[in-house]
C-alpha cells in the first residue's frame, strides 16, 4: 500500500481486500468491555479539520484511541485563509510536533494532495471538497460486504447531487474497482456529462432503475443547489428523485438502503424508509471505526498479519 | 563599455528581410551598422556566435509588472530584468495595476520607472473601461498621446457589448490603435477552477468550459464586423476559438490573436498534481484543444505567441487550489518552451516562432523599433540564443516571483546575450546591471 490514502484510486483490489479483512479483525475489538488494543502506542495521529464534521472526526478519534495512539484533534472552521495562518504553515507546524499520521478534512479539493508535498507524516483524506471521501467508501464496502457477503456482480446506484459528492466519486471508483455494476441517478444537471469515463452508467430515471438494485445508495442533497438552479425547488427534487415510501417497494427483497449522513429526511429519502430493517445507515457509522483502525493500522506500517495477534 | 560589437558567424534568422544564413552582425551606437559574410573586427568587441542563432529582440503583447501596486510580486525594474533575461527587448505590461492604468498620469509614470531601469521598451496597455469597471470609456485620446497603442480590460472582456462596440467604434479616431480583449463570459466562468472535463470532474474542481471563451469571442468578431474596429484577442485557450479566428481572418476583418507558451504546453490532465501554478486563466484546456492552437500558431491564424507573465506572492500561490490566484510567469523560460516544445519536436519552423514572438507582435504594438529587420541604420534590439543548451527551470529567477508552471522542466534553448539599443543588457546569459 502506498503512504497516503488520498484516493480510492491510490488502492489496488487487493488493497481494498486486505483493508477490509483488517477491519474484520478490529471490529471485533468494539465489542469488547476493554475497547482498544495496543497496535499504535506511542504514535500521534492529527485530526486537522477545516470543515465541521462532527461524525467523521469522532470516528477517526475513536479509531485512533482504540488504536492507543496519541489524538491530537485540530478544528478550525473555513479555510485557512479565513484562519490567518497558512495551510503549509499549519501543515510544518504539526511536523515539527512529530505528527505520524495527518487526517485531513477540508473544504478544497486538493488539499491532502498538497499536504504531502509539505510533511513527511502519512495523509489521510477525510473528505476533500467535492474530490473525495476514500474512508467513507471503505466502510461503505466493508458494510455491502458484511450484509450482502460480497461486492463483486452487486448492481448498485448512487443517487442525487453526484457533482458536487465527494461520496459518489470514492465509492463509485470502488464499486467499479471491485467488480460491482454502478448506475448514478439524478437530474443532468447534477451528472457529470463525463462521469460514464469512470465506467458507471448514467440514468435520469429513479424508477426504471430501482427493481434492479442489490443497494441503493442516497446522497445528500443541499438547500444550496436550488438557489444556484441546479434543480427549480427541493418539492421537485423529492418527487423525481427522493427515496419515498411509494418508491421503496420498488427495490427488490434484501436490497440495502445506505445514506452517508447526515439525512436531510423528508427530501432525498422519507423518515419512515430511512428506519426500515434494510436500511444500514446506523451500521455503516459503527464500520467506519474499524474501517478507520484498519487504515491507521496498515498506513502507519502495520502489516496485518500481525491484527490477529494484536487484535 | 566598447563602442562597437561584432557577433561573429552567428546563424542570423531575421523574418522581416527574410534572411537565414550565416553572418557577423556588427553594432554601433545603437544601431546596426551592418550584415555580412566577413566583417573587419579593429575596434568592436569581437563576440563569438558560433551554434548561435541571432535574431530580432523578442517583444512581448502581454505582461504583468504589478507596478503600481503589488511591487512585493513584481516592479517595472525586475519585471524588465526578467524580460531582458529572456531575451526580450520590449514588453507592454497590462492595465490591471492599483491605481489602473485607465489615465495619461499612470501611463507617465510607468514609462518612467521603465526608462530609469533602461533594461527594455515598454508599452503600457491602457484600460478600455475607467477603473476597468466595464462602464464608462476611460480618455482613450489622452492615453494615445502618452504612446498607447493597445487597450484592455484584461483580466476581465468588457462585458457590456454596446460598450464593446462603442470602444471599437471610437477608437477608429486615432491610426492603428488595437481593442485587446480577455474573452471570458463571467457568468459561465463563475467559480471555474481549470477546464471543465473528465478531470475537472474527476479531481472535484469546479470546472470552466471552454464556452466561456467561445462565446465571447464569437460576440467581439461580430463586433468587430459591425464596427470594422481593430480587434486584438488575448491568450487564447480553445480549438472552437481557434477556428472562429481563421474563419474572421479569411473575411478579411481586422483581428489578431495570441497564445501563450503554457497553453501550447500543458494539457488539463496535468492538473491531477493540484500544482497550483499551473492554475491559470483561461484555464489550460485538452489536449485537442493544444494541438488546434500549435495548428492555429503555425498557419498564422495566431499571430504570437505572448507570455501573460503574471507574477504572484508564493503564500498566494502555496494556497489551496480554490484560494491561489491565476497565473504563472513565463517572461524567462517562454523562448525556451517554445523551441523544446514546438520548433525542436518539428511542430513549429525557427523562423515562423521567431516571427511569433518578436515580428508580429511589434507590429500589433506599433513598436517600429523592434522586431527587424536586422539591417544598417536600424535600431539595435536583438537576441543572441543557444537552440540547444539544455538547462532545468528553477529559482533564482530574475523576476521578483517564482511561481512558474514550468518549475523543474527541462528545456532547450537559452539566451546568451541580449541587446537593447545596442547595448548588451544580457552578455553570457548573465544581466548586465
Amino acid at each position: 500500500m502506498k503512504k497516503h490514502l488520498l484516493s480510492i484510486n491510490d488502492l489496488t483490489a487487493e488493497d481494498v481486500v486486505r483493508i477490509l479483512d483488517t477491519a474484520e479483525s478490529f471490529r471485533e475489538v468494539g465489542t469488547r468491555v476493554i475497547k482498544k488494543v495496543p497496535a499504535l502506542r506511542g504514535r500521534t495521529v492529527v485530526n486537522l479539520f477545516y470543515e465541521n464534521s462532527t461524525r467523521t472526526r469522532i470516528s477517526f478519534e475513536l479509531a485512533a484511541k482504540r488504536l492507543s495512539a496519541d489524538v491530537i484533534n485540530f478544528s478550525t472552521g473555513g479555510s485557512s485563509v479565513a484562519k490567518g495562518e497558512s495551510l503549509k504553515d499549519t501543515a510544518l507546524t504539526l511536523q515539527a510536533m512529530g505528527a505520524d499520521a495527518i487526517v485531513i478534512r477540508h473544504s478544497s479539493s486538493g488539499s491532502p494532495h498538497q499536504l504531502t508535498k509539505w510533511v513527511k507524516a502519512s495523509v489521510l483524506n477525510a473528505g476533500d471538497g467535492t474530490h473525495e471521501h476514500p474512508t467513507q467508501a471503505l466502510l461503505d464496502l466493508y458494510t455491502i460486504r458484511e450484509r450482502l457477503g460480497r461486492i463483486e456482480g452487486l448492481r448498485a446506484a448512487i443517487i442525487g447531487d453526484v457533482l458536487h459528492s465527494r461520496v459518489a466519486r470514492s465509492l463509485s471508483f470502488g464499486l467499479v474497482k471491485m467488480g460491482a455494476e454502478v448506475t448514478l441517478v439524478g437530474p443532468p444537471t447534477l451528472i457529470p456529462p463525463e462521469a460514464p469515463a469512470w465506467g458507471v452508467q448514467v440514468s435520469h430515471d429513479i424508477d426504471s432503475v430501482l427493481p434492479k438494485l442489490d443497494v441503493c445508495y442516497m446522497l445528500r442533497v443541499q438547500r444550496e443547489r436550488q438557489r444556484q438552479q441546479y434543480f427549480p425547488s427541493v418539492r421537485e427534487y423529492s418527487r423525481l428523485f427522493g427515496l419515498t415510501r411509494e418508491r421503496v417497494g420498488a427495490l427488490p427483497e434484501g436490497a440495502l438502503i445506505m445514506h452517508p449522513g447526515p439525512m436531510n429526511r423528508g427530501i432525498e429519502i422519507d423518515s419512515d424508509v430511512a428506519d426500515l430493517p434494510q436500511a444500514v445507515i446506523e451500521a455503516q457509522v459503527t464500520n467506519g471505526i474499524a474501517i478507520r483502525m484498519s487504515l491507521l493500522y496498515l498506513l502507519l506500517g502495520g502489516t496485518g498479519e500481525e491484527v490477529g495477534e494484536v487484535a | 563599455m566598447p563602442e562597437k560589437l561584432l557577433f561573429r558567424g552567428a546563424r542570423v534568422i531575421d523574418p522581416a528581410s527574410g534572411r537565414d544564413a550565416v553572418a557577423d552582425v556588427l553594432v554601433s551606437d545603437g544601431l546596426v551598422g551592418a550584415v555580412a559574410q566577413r566583417i573587419d573586427p579593429s575596434g568592436a568587441a569581437v563576440l563569438d556566435c558560433d551554434g548561435l542563432v541571432l535574431g530580432p529582440g523578442l517583444v512581448d503583447l502581454h505582461t504583468h509588472l504589478r507596478e503600481p501596486g503589488r511591487e512585493d510580486k513584481e516592479t517595472v525594474e525586475s519585471g524588465c530584468r526578467a524580460a531582458a533575461a529572456g531575451g526580450y527587448t520590449a514588453v507592454s505590461p497590462m492595465a490591471n495595476t492599483d491605481p489602473v492604468a485607465d489615465t495619461a498620469a499612470v501611463v507617465h509614470e510607468v514609462r518612467a520607472l521603465a526608462a530609469r531601469a533602461g533594461l527594455c521598451d515598454v508599452f503600457p496597455v491602457g484600460a478600455i473601461t475607467k477603473g476597468l469597471e466595464g462602464e464608462a470609456m476611460a480618455e482613450l485620446g489622452e492615453m494615445v498621446e502618452a504612446g498607447v497603442r493597445v487597450f484592455s480590460d484584461d483580466g476581465r472582456c468588457v462585458p457590456n457589448a454596446r460598450v464593446l462596440r462603442n470602444a471599437l467604434t471610437y477608437a477608429r479616431t486615432f491610426d492603428d490603435v488595437v481593442i485587446a480583449e480577455h474573452c471570458e463570459d463571467a457568468s459561465l466562468a463563475e467559480g471555474g477552477q481549470m477546464h471543465e472535463g473528465y478531470y475537472s470532474y474527476t479531481l472535484g474542481l469546479a470546472g470552466q468550459p471552454r464556452e466561456a471563451e467561445e462565446v465571447v469571442v464569437g460576440r467581439d468578431l461580430a463586433i468587430a464586423r459591425l464596427t470594422g474596429g481593430r480587434l486584438h484577442l488575448c491568450h487564447l485557450s480553445s480549438a472552437g476559438s481557434v477556428e472562429m479566428v481563421r474563419r474572421a481572418k479569411a473575411e478579411g476583418l481586422r483581428v489578431t490573436a495570441e497564445v501563450t507558451p503554457h497553453h501550447l504546453v500543458f494539457a488539463d490532465e496535468d492538473l491531477v498534481s493540484y500544482d497550483t501554478n499551473l492554475k491559470v486563466n483561461p484555464p489550460i484546456r485538452s489536449a485537442e484543444d493544444r494541438d488546434a492552437l500549435h495548428a492555429g500558431l503555425a498557419d498564422g491564424t495566431i499571430d504570437a505567441v505572448a507570455t501573460d507573465h503574471a507574477p504572484h506572492a508564493v503564500e498566494e500561490k502555496e494556497a489551496e487550489f480554490d484560494h491561489a490566484p491565476p497565473g504563472t510567469i513565463g517572461l524567462e523560460t517562454a523562448l525556451a518552451v517554445v523551441m523544446t516544445e514546438l520548433v525542436l519536436s518539428g511542430r513549429l519552423a525557427l523562423a515562423r516562432a521567431i516571427e511569433a514572438m518578436s515580428i508580429a507582435p511589434a507590429r500589433i504594438l506599433g513598436a517600429a523599433d523592434h522586431g527587424g529587420p536586422i539591417g544598417p541604420g536600424r535600431p539595435a534590439n536583438l537576441v543572441v540564443f543557444d537552440p540547444a543548451s539544455e538547462w532545468v527551470v528553477e529559482p533564482p529567477f530574475a523576476s521578483r516571483s517564482r511561481n512558474s508552471a514550468f518549475l523543474g522542466r527541462t528545456l532547450r534553448g537559452r539566451v546568451v546575450h541580449t541587446v537593447y539599443r545596442g547595448e548588451l543588457v544580457v552578455s553570457e546569459g548573465k544581466t548586465q546591471r
